[in-house]
């Protein structure tokens, strides 16, 4: 029993971190109908940020946290000015490519300048404590706290705000839109400058949580917050949050019964059997093709 | 006057070539006219021209996004190793190899008859992810079988590739896919790519069309996998990985969409630059994908894309000529 609730804790930590990369694609759907495939290295980029702010002089945490969001979204907003913008009307399949494209540049240049992992230094030295044989980090409960406190928000954001409300009537209809007098382009470049702050939130969770950074991460790390996304049904900002939790619940779960090298391929056999049943995942709409 | 290029060759003209082409091949091998290095390349090129087109069936022709084509060509490579080393290591390379080869392709045509199934439902990006968690079920399949090496990879394998023997399948492999496209039933999977719903009712049978062009691009894919296999002699599951299937969509696009002449430029022109930037290493990453989106953005359609050079136009495309008054 522990045993159990002591892996549910770890489950909820990975859930959490996915769900906050997951966020950003799922955004980036829901009002582009567009895969950022580059998002899991815009995250793995922003840990490298975070990396080098604290070789450059060391910030508290929150400090830390806040800078290597803002810088991430300059970043995730540049990714939309320079190759995405130029693509919006052309074939969708040109737009996939370009990103594809950009998140093998933002790898393999991470990759040339750094290419071996970097050691983390300590952001945050944490508190255990022990629950009748259960231990709890104080880390453990930052991260979840964190990215449950930046969900919130984002939920509110989304919900309750002009500006939210704006991004919800783009996603329904961007020929429509701007003849209500709503600056797209600055909507859409808001969607992908809070994507990529939370993909950078999480960088800096991921980076204190498991201190060993490489630029492989956006591969082993990014995907999986994409299968996360797609099994909530992408573009539902809900539906990014339960399927990051369920992956994270799926993957320490195999772990405990498994060899740690079938994870893989469980949560992505998984993938394919929810997509199979659910085409468009739990919390999706399914795409109506007009004739 | 049409220029000749617009024109179909004289006949037999292209027979010529191929015959004197797989020949040139054959002497080449036979003599040692080249050093290892310019074979390497030329293999690799041969393997190249091959993964583009049949990739291009799907991506191109029929107009969806599969990136899982790395996927294919690992189980083309992981059977026909397992032929060529567990199964049939007794057999004359003669009749083993060609055997090996076709083994893999059909264990992934098999697999992508599988794929095929799985269009029905989903279409665009879903389908991309469909193909995506292929792959990586692929690749992390593979690393849990330790019947062929696991993780570690497939050691000893034969190194059984010749410049003949990828001649002989990249022109099978451009003969066929060329047939197809411009067959009837071909146009099935063109009229896919233009409007589903639209060839549905005027009586395309989209389904076979869709899960011919699997079944066919993941067998070449499969093909191309194995020769891959038997020219490297040691293969490894992270090698087939979305890296691999992102280079193949780098040299489809670069060469252009749903044309032969295309995919033949588009494979030569990328291998030569990844041959060319090899010094650069891990740079070389950056600079292909860089291309790959300069073109995207300023030239979305390819070197040659949805045009096709005449000489692998079958002849009746061509308007009959004119008689002189």
């Amino acid at each position: 029993m522990d045993y159990f609730a002591q892996q549910a804790i770890n489950a909820i930590q990975l859930g959490s971190i996915y769900a906050l990369i997951a966020l950003g694609y799922s955004m980036v759907y829901g009002v582009l109908v567009m895969i950022n495939f580059a998002h899991g290295d815009v995250f793995m980029v922003s840990s490298f940020f975070c990396f080098l702010l604290l070789l450059l002089l060391p910030v508290p945490f929150v400090a830390a946290l806040i800078i290597v969001m803002l810088a991430t979204a300059v970043l995730g907003v540049a990714l939309e000015r320079l190759a995405y913008r130029p693509l919006r009307n052309a074939p969708r399949v040109s737009a996939i490519i370009t990103a594809l494209g950009c998140g093998l540049i933002i790898q393999n240049t991470t990759l040339s300048l750094s290419p071996y992992s970097q050691r983390m230094p300590e952001l945050f030295v944490p508190v255990t404590w022990n629950f009748g044989g259960v231990t709890v980090s104080s880390l453990q409960l930052l991260i979840i706290g964190v990215s449950v406190g930046l969900m919130i928000g984002l939920d509110f954001f989304i919900r309750r705000t002009r500006y939210g409300m704006a991004m919800r009537a783009i996603a329904q209809d961007r020929i429509t839109v701007p003849l209500m007098g709503i600056p797209v382009n600055t909507m859409i470049a808001l969607t992908f400058a809070i994507g990529a702050a939370l993909g950078g939130a999480a960088g800096v969770l991921y980076a204190s949580a498991y201190p060993v950074i490489s630029a492989t991460m956006g591969v082993l790390i990014g995907w999986k917050a994409f299968v996360a996304a797609v099994i909530g049904g992408i573009g539902s900002v809900r539906g990014a949050v339960l399927g990051a939790y369920v992956l994270g619940s799926v993957e320490v779960f195999t772990v405990t019964v498994l060899p740690s090298t079938y994870r893989d391929l469980v949560v992505y056999a998984l993938l394919l059997v929810i997509l199979i049943f659910k085409p468009y995942g739990l919390l999706g709409r399914p795409a109506v093709q007009k004739v | 006057m049409t220029r000749w290029f617009r024109q179909p060759p004289p006949r037999g003209v292209l027979l010529t070539l191929l015959a004197a082409g797989l020949a040139a091949c054959f002497v080449i091998e036979q003599f040692g006219l080249v050093d290892d290095y310019v074979r390497f390349v030329l293999i690799t090129l041969g393997i190249n021209i091959i993964l583009c087109v049949s990739l291009n069936l799907v991506n191109g022709w029929m107009g969806e996004f599969s990136v899982g084509h790395a996927g294919f060509m690992a189980l083309g490579a992981y059977l026909s190793a397992c032929v060529s080393v567990k199964w049939l290591a007794w057999g004359d390379p003669l009749w083993m190899f060609p055997l090996a080869v076709i083994g893999g392709g059909l264990l992934a045509g098999a697999v992508g008859f599988l794929l095929g199934l799985l269009s029905f439902k989903t279409r665009g990006d879903y389908l991309a992810i469909i193909t995506l968690a292929f792959l990586m079920i692929v690749k992390s399949g593979l690393e849990n079988i330790p019947y062929v090496g696991g993780a570690r990879g497939f050691l000893g394998i034969g190194n059984q590739t010749t410049l003949l023997s990828t001649a002989i399948w990249t022109v099978l492999t451009l003969w066929a896919i060329r047939n197809l496209v411009y067959s009837r039933f071909g146009r099935g999977i063109v009229a896919v790519r233009e409007d589903e719903i639209a060839a549905n009712a005027m009586g395309v049978d989209t389904r076979k069309a869709k899960l011919a062009a699997f079944v066919v691009s993941s067998f070449f894919g499969g093909v191309a996998g194995a020769l891959f296999a038997h020219q490297l002699q040691f293969i490894n599951p992270s090698v087939f990985d979305l890296v691999k299937s992102t280079e193949i969509l780098v040299m489809v696009y670069l060469g252009g969409v749903g044309s032969l002449a295309g995919s033949i430029l588009g494979a030569t022109a990328f291998t030569f630059l990844s041959q060319a930037l090899q010094p650069l290493g891990t740079w070389r990453m950056v600079i292909l994908p860089l291309l790959l989106v300069l073109l995207m953005i300023f030239r979305p359609r390819g070197i040659m894309g949805m045009r096709e050079f005449s000489w692998f136009v079958p002849r009746r495309e061509f308007p009959a000529k004119e008689e002189k008054k």
